[in-house]
């Protein structure tokens, strides 16, 4: 998890106000952009992915990773989070409402396959998972990445 | 189209499919290979798009609860998961799959 917790450093927005989910992946699209991870362009090409072929990338329950082609303006593999302050709705028949964005890009196919598989494994872990709703700060995100002593549930 | 051979050694080709084939798609191939291997079934994988999915041939599709809609007019093995991340839902769903497809072959 080290690698994903120093990808992450300084791409992290916590409680950020979204009227919808276009508004959350944009707001998540600029997270990366102002990092100098990609172009404006990727953030458009994320928006229209999910609108295409449906809010699939919301991949379990209040957590969405909305992500587009290399070819759409990724200027190095990267990946970000966005907590909102209020769940919006993908449309997902399943995993809505979504309160945690994780936009990512890669400049290939295989740069970004270590961090994924990072985040797939945080993302399986519901104990980590209810922490990095519970975070104050982008240290504690990255503290829950790093597998720090986790404080219980409901304190 | 007639089916392609599978890779020598490997009992079945399982697909995991998303709208990128590099994203959702791997992840749900990560989980799918670990299940598969700790069950000793030697699988042949991969991650799809939707565009290179059409006309390829798979033994089972993988694909996001999501992504339903665009495989109503598949004809093959389709399991699909609501949860990708997690991993006893996938093993639930697959297992009984793979090892119907199995018990068909010759």
């Amino acid at each position: 998890m080290e690698r994903l917790a120093r990808c992450l450093t300084g791409r992290v927005a916590l409680d950020v106000e979204a009227r919808d989910w276009e508004e959350a992946v944009r707001l998540a699209g600029e997270v990366l952009e102002k990092a100098g991870d990609i172009e404006p362009a990727y953030t458009e090409a994320m928006i229209r992915t999910v609108r295409e072929i449906g809010p699939y990338i919301v991949v379990t329950p209040g957590v969405a990773l909305p992500h587009a082609r290399p070819e759409d303006g990724v200027l190095r593999a990267a990946i970000g989070l966005v907590r909102l302050a209020r769940p919006v709705s993908f449309g997902s028949e399943v995993n809505d409402p979504v309160d945690l964005v994780f936009p990512f890009g890669t400049p290939d196919r295989d740069q970004h396959i270590e961090v994924l598989a990072a985040l797939s494994r945080l993302l399986s872990d519901p104990g980590r998972v209810a922490a990095l709703r519970r975070a104050a700060t982008e240290e504690d995100i990255l503290a829950v990445l790093r597998g720090a002593p986790l404080a219980p549930a409901g304190s | 189209m007639p089916p392609q051979a599978r890779e020598e050694g490997h009992q079945v080709r399982v697909v995991a499919l998303c709208g990128m084939g590099f994203g959702t798609s791997l992840m749900l191939k990560m989980f799918i290979g670990e299940i598969l291997e700790a069950h000793g079934i030697k699988a042949e994988l991969h991650a799809w798009d939707l565009g290179s999915f059409k006309g390829q041939d798979a033994d089972i599709v993988v694909a996001p609860m999501d992504m339903k809609k665009h495989l109503e007019d598949y004809q093959g093995r389709v399991v699909l998961i609501s949860n990708l991340t997690d991993r006893q839902e996938i093993e639930e769903k697959l297992l009984p799959v793979v090892r119907e497809f199995l018990d068909a072959q010759p």
